[in-house]
């Protein structure tokens, strides 16, 4: 071996490694956020790399809306098993119940109700750090998104306060109360994810692949027909061969219209497509600030 | 045409690198107009950008589509028309990746580019062409030295402003040749370009046929980065102890690795390395990875290294080779940029992470502060304030191992954290120890 290079994936990759090994020198009780969507995919991959042959040193936790595709949660479950790790779920239904979420009349969507749910169990588990697989080609508010982001007692985000991330030295101190949010894949973009998943194999639920599925036009998207999400009156049901680009909820995720059924078409629509990735999430088309103001308030 | 050479080529399949670059300018200069033009002559924005630009054009912009409103990604940036903080930005072509950190020019200026720089392969120095080089020229350009980032970019900016005059850019680039040796930069180039226009970006210019080329986009795409990390000299701190204690499988219960990014040099079993802070010798049994064992590694990869002996070592050891030894001790210089309105005082503690140990340290000597625009030291104030560069001097409570920034910028750089607020308040570059570290109780080496 004489060259002495790092391809993208490759210094991608040991770069999100240093920084999970970080988070389990640095902190006590650690978690990782999993969803069973592609980049917490990407993460638990990692994390394997991070801390094998040991067992994961941190179990995995995931805000369970009420409004997620089954394919998610079966394959979430699945995946959990596979690797042995700890999965903790918990319910924005089981908050709503006790009285912990309360839905504003007519609320629909759960967007807003997984915050403090999510808040609850960093609490209930004592977690000092939470792993998530936000990137920050995502969205322009998370372009300015460190690696170990600091969330004070309420878990806000003070975007206008951060603390500096000079060389790979990450300051990881809290007090009491405190807690970080890390984010190992702020350098990724989706297509870095995609190719990812290709080079090491990765399983990922049906619904990232081309499907046949019932859907009406709502807000200029394709929405997903299901209990949920009945058809309106005035609205025409049509079926469709769709697949999902990025996974929110049912009733915030737009369905794209698309052939791909290998993660090589995945890629390769990618490529050629003319929107980005969360041009199809009704949550962030909100306002220009949508995401700023959710993130400010706990959200990942 | 270039661009064209750029879609036609196969999106994918090609193995690719990443290069790191930051962009510096001050008010006006047009910086952030010259990412939007390299996103998008590039074809990196998709349609909902380009709408989500037009919709705040016409709540900001007049009208008129305003690429800076791009990189600022913060309400209260695109309402006051500032940049608060470092946004990274990410674009590819065929040949390369590209991770751009824009730095803003004016609020927290010093700070916000060291933070930019320190990730960085290359600079951008943006010069407003009917401005030539102004003080701020002079500071982008003394940061990037101070941080010794690799490779440096002068970008003439707004050249269609003054004619596209061949005079005027050879004018402007004397002006920086003038003060360049002063500095510590290996490698500079000069590209006349408009960023509102388009020359140079990406595109060549028809104007300025008396620049041979490249475009700013095909010098990113080619300046070679291949040396830019440091293969001299075995360095893996310890992150992580890799112990699973499996209770049935015996090769598991037995297996203890340790876990690190390489930030230095070479590693290959049978090599023989000292582990410090134990001051002991042995040989690296196996370079464990998840997707198996490896004949060698090098910085920066991660790894797992397994130990022909058990040693004392934990999170904050560090393994090193036997050719290259590091510096130690507790007396420590360096030049540091302060980052926080808290000034930095003589006599005070804090934190000091180094690689992945993190140790008390106390500030004993202000030396001198170092001017800004040509790091020359002059009398040490009182304290260094928010964005000044100094030179200090530290005692730390346990011996640090590591080597001059000049030699390694990852064992060669700290951060201090103020005890309390946890705010990290200072980026720190050493300079060269006094002693080298040797390895102790020579009847001990394995």
């Amino acid at each position: 071996m004489t060259s002495y290079h790092l391809d993208h994936l490759q210094h991608l990759e040991t770069e999100a490694i240093h920084i999970m090994r970080e988070v389990a020198g640095e902190f006590e009780r650690p978690a990782l956020l999993f969803s069973g969507g592609k980049d917490s995919i990407c993460l638990l991959r990692l994390a394997e790399k991070a801390f094998r042959p040991s067992e994961l040193p941190l179990p995995l936790l995931n805000v369970d809306t009420g409004h997620h595709f089954p394919e998610l949660n079966e394959f979430r479950d699945r995946r959990a098993q596979q690797l042995g790790a700890k999965l903790i779920v918990r319910r924005v239904e089981d908050a709503i119940a006790s009285g912990a979420a309360l839905p504003a009349p007519g609320e629909v969507s759960r967007n807003r109700l997984q915050i403090p749910v999510l808040l609850a169990a960093i609490e209930e588990y004592r977690f000092d750090a939470c792993i998530g697989g936000a990137r920050r080609d995502e969205e322009r508010a998370r372009a300015k998104e460190r690696f170990f982001s600091f969330r004070d007692s309420f878990g806000q985000w003070d975007p206008k306060n951060q603390r500096p991330e000079i060389w790979n030295l990450y300051n990881g101190r809290l007090n009491p109360g405190d807690n970080m949010r890390v984010f190992p894949l702020n350098n990724w973009t989706e297509t870095d994810v995609w190719e990812y998943i290709r080079q090491e194999e990765l399983e990922v639920p049906s619904i990232y692949f081309s499907h046949r599925r019932p859907c009406v036009r709502r807000g200029g998207q394709w929405l997903p027909v299901n209990a949920i999400l009945p058809p309106r009156p005035a609205e025409t049901v049509r079926d469709l061969v769709v697949r999902v680009r990025t996974i929110g909820d049912i009733i915030s995720t737009g369905l794209v219209e698309s052939p791909a059924a290998t993660v090589d078409d995945i890629i390769a629509e990618i490529a050629a497509a003319r929107v980005t990735e969360r041009g199809s999430r009704a949550d962030d088309r909100a306002s220009e600030a949508a995401m700023e103001d959710r993130k400010k308030a706990g959200y990942f | 045409m270039f661009t064209e050479e750029i879609l036609a080529a196969p999106p994918v399949h090609v193995p690719v690198g990443i290069l790191r670059f930051n962009t510096c300018g001050s008010v006006d200069d047009g910086k952030s107009t010259l990412i939007g033009r390299l996103l998008y002559d590039s074809k990196s924005l998709l349609e909902d950008q380009l709408e989500a630009l037009e919709r705040s054009a016409d709540l900001t912009g007049g009208g008129a589509i305003n690429l800076a409103n791009l990189t600022d990604g913060l309400r209260a940036e695109r309402e006051q028309g500032i940049t608060i903080d470092v946004a990274y930005r990410y674009f590819a072509t065929p040949r390369r990746k590209f991770i751009i950190a824009d730095t803003p020019g004016h609020v927290q200026y010093t700070r916000n580019m060291v933070t930019g720089a320190s990730h960085a392969n290359l600079s951008i120095v943006l010069v407003d062409a009917r401005l030539g080089v102004i003080e701020q020229s002079r500071r982008h350009t003394a940061i990037a030295s101070l941080l010794r980032i690799p490779h440096l970019v002068v970008a003439i900016n707004k050249m269609d402003l003054v004619g596209w005059s061949e005079a005027r850019f050879h004018e402007i680039r004397g002006q920086f040749e003038a003060f360049l040796p002063r500095l510590d930069l290996q490698d500079v180039k000069f590209i006349p370009i408009s960023a509102l226009h388009g020359d140079n970006v990406v595109t060549p210019s028809v104007r300025a046929p008396w620049h041979p080329g490249p475009t700013l986009l095909g010098h990113l795409e080619g300046v070679h980065i291949g040396s830019d990390w440091n293969l001299n000299g075995f360095r893996l701190p310890v992150q992580w102890v890799n112990r699973p204690n499996h209770p049935t499988d015996a090769r598991l219960h037995d297996f203890r690795g340790y876990s690190g990014q390489i930030a230095g040099g070479i590693v290959r079993p049978g090599q023989r390395v000292l582990v410090l802070p134990a001051g002991l010798v042995t040989t690296v049994k196996e370079i464990w990875t998840y997707d198996g064992s490896v004949p060698e590694a090098f910085c920066p990869q991660s790894i797992t290294l397994v130990l022909a002996d058990d040693l004392d070592a934990g999170r904050g050891s560090m393994i090193i080779g036997l050719d290259h030894h590091t510096g130690t001790g507790t007396d420590l210089q360096a030049k540091v940029c302060w980052m926080h309105s808290r000034p930095l005082e003589r006599g005070k503690k804090y934190f000091l992470k180094h690689t992945t140990s993190t140790v008390q340290a106390v500030v004993t000597e202000l030396t001198h502060r170092l001017n800004i625009e040509t790091l020359e030291p002059e009398p040490a104030p009182a304290a260094l304030a928010m964005n000044d560069l100094g030179e200090i001097r530290l005692r730390v409570a346990q011996p640090l191992y590591y080597d001059s920034y000049a030699v390694n910028r990852l064992t060669g750089s700290f951060i201090l954290i103020e005890p309390g607020a946890n705010a990290t308040v200072a980026a720190g570059m050493l300079l060269p120890a006094r002693a080298a570290v040797k390895p102790e109780m020579g009847d001990f080496i394995i």
